[in-house]
């Protein structure tokens, strides 16, 4: 199942957690010690992160280590050039319509 | 996207603001009118294709504006504004949150402080938004915006296609 990026980063906790692993790669259990908060609940949020392909998954021995997929976050980097543009059109209308309005004040 | 002006515009995810500065060719008390009138700010608000509608908004200390980003098929997407401090032609603050069509507000929100200075007939004006959660502006892109650019720039690029073709 594909899911929206947005999602992945819209949590407190999910976003919590991408910090933690952009550090080091980190088992379920080393990062859910750092939350008040279930095993299970942490197991939940890694899966959904893992759908939107933010973090992977890599065997070392037993134990199943979860890292950051650091190209996967640029995407929401685009987020910030999306938000730039709205402002660049708000701010293309506003400049006309201030040249309309200096020209009706005369 | 034609864009003649200075476009000054940071992210700063350590203290969740977005600074936006940009300097217009029009004196101090026309570019506070037209940020603090609704028949002006409905001109041009909305980034296109989306349209503002106000619905009310009575610009004074405590008063709001209540107004839709129209989406082309019609969709409302409705936004509350709270005035919280306003010296005329110079600074006004407003917390600006989602909202539904009935005005309940959908927290969170974010705080906006805009500042407006003159120089030489030009008029500098800096808004500084204050995000208490990233997943505000999330909900933005989750409106459509995302979509609606994208809709557009294929749109331009369909209609560039099919002018090069003749």
């Amino acid at each position: 199942m594909r899911r929206d990026i947005y999602q992945a980063i819209a949590d407190p906790t999910r976003r919590a957690i991408i910090t933690l692993i952009a550090l080091q790669a980190m088992t379920p259990n080393a990062i859910a010690d750092n939350f008040n908060t279930t095993r299970q609940a942490v197991s939940k949020h890694l899966r959904i992160l893992t759908e939107c392909e933010l973090v992977k998954q890599e065997q070392q021995g037993r134990e199943i280590y979860y890292s950051l997929e650091f190209e996967k976050m640029k995407e929401i980097e685009k987020w910030t050039n999306q938000l730039r543009k709205i402002w660049e059109s708000r701010f293309d209308q506003l400049n006309q319509v201030l040249s309309t309005m200096k020209k009706q004040r005369k | 996207m034609k864009n003649n002006s200075q476009l000054d515009f940071i992210v700063d995810k350590t203290t969740k603001t977005v600074s936006i500065t940009m300097e217009f060719a029009a004196d101090r008390a026309l570019v506070w009118d037209a940020f603090t009138k609704p028949e002006i700010l409905d001109q041009w608000y909305a980034p296109k294709p989306y349209t503002s509608k106000t619905k009310v908004m009575d610009f004074k200390v405590g008063g709001r504006r209540f107004y839709a980003m129209v989406s082309p098929d019609g969709q409302e997407g409705w936004i509350l504004q709270k005035y919280t401090s306003i010296t005329p032609k110079t600074n006004f603050k407003m917390f600006n949150v989602f909202a539904d069509k009935d005005e309940n507000p959908q927290p969170p929100g974010s705080d906006w402080d805009l500042n407006f200075t003159e120089q030489n007939g030009r008029t500098k004006v800096n808004i500084s938004i204050y995000n208490e959660s990233l997943a505000r502006l999330e909900r933005m892109i989750e409106m459509g915006f995302k979509e609606g650019y994208a809709m557009q720039v294929k749109n331009l690029e369909e209609l560039l296609a099919t002018l090069s073709q003749k």
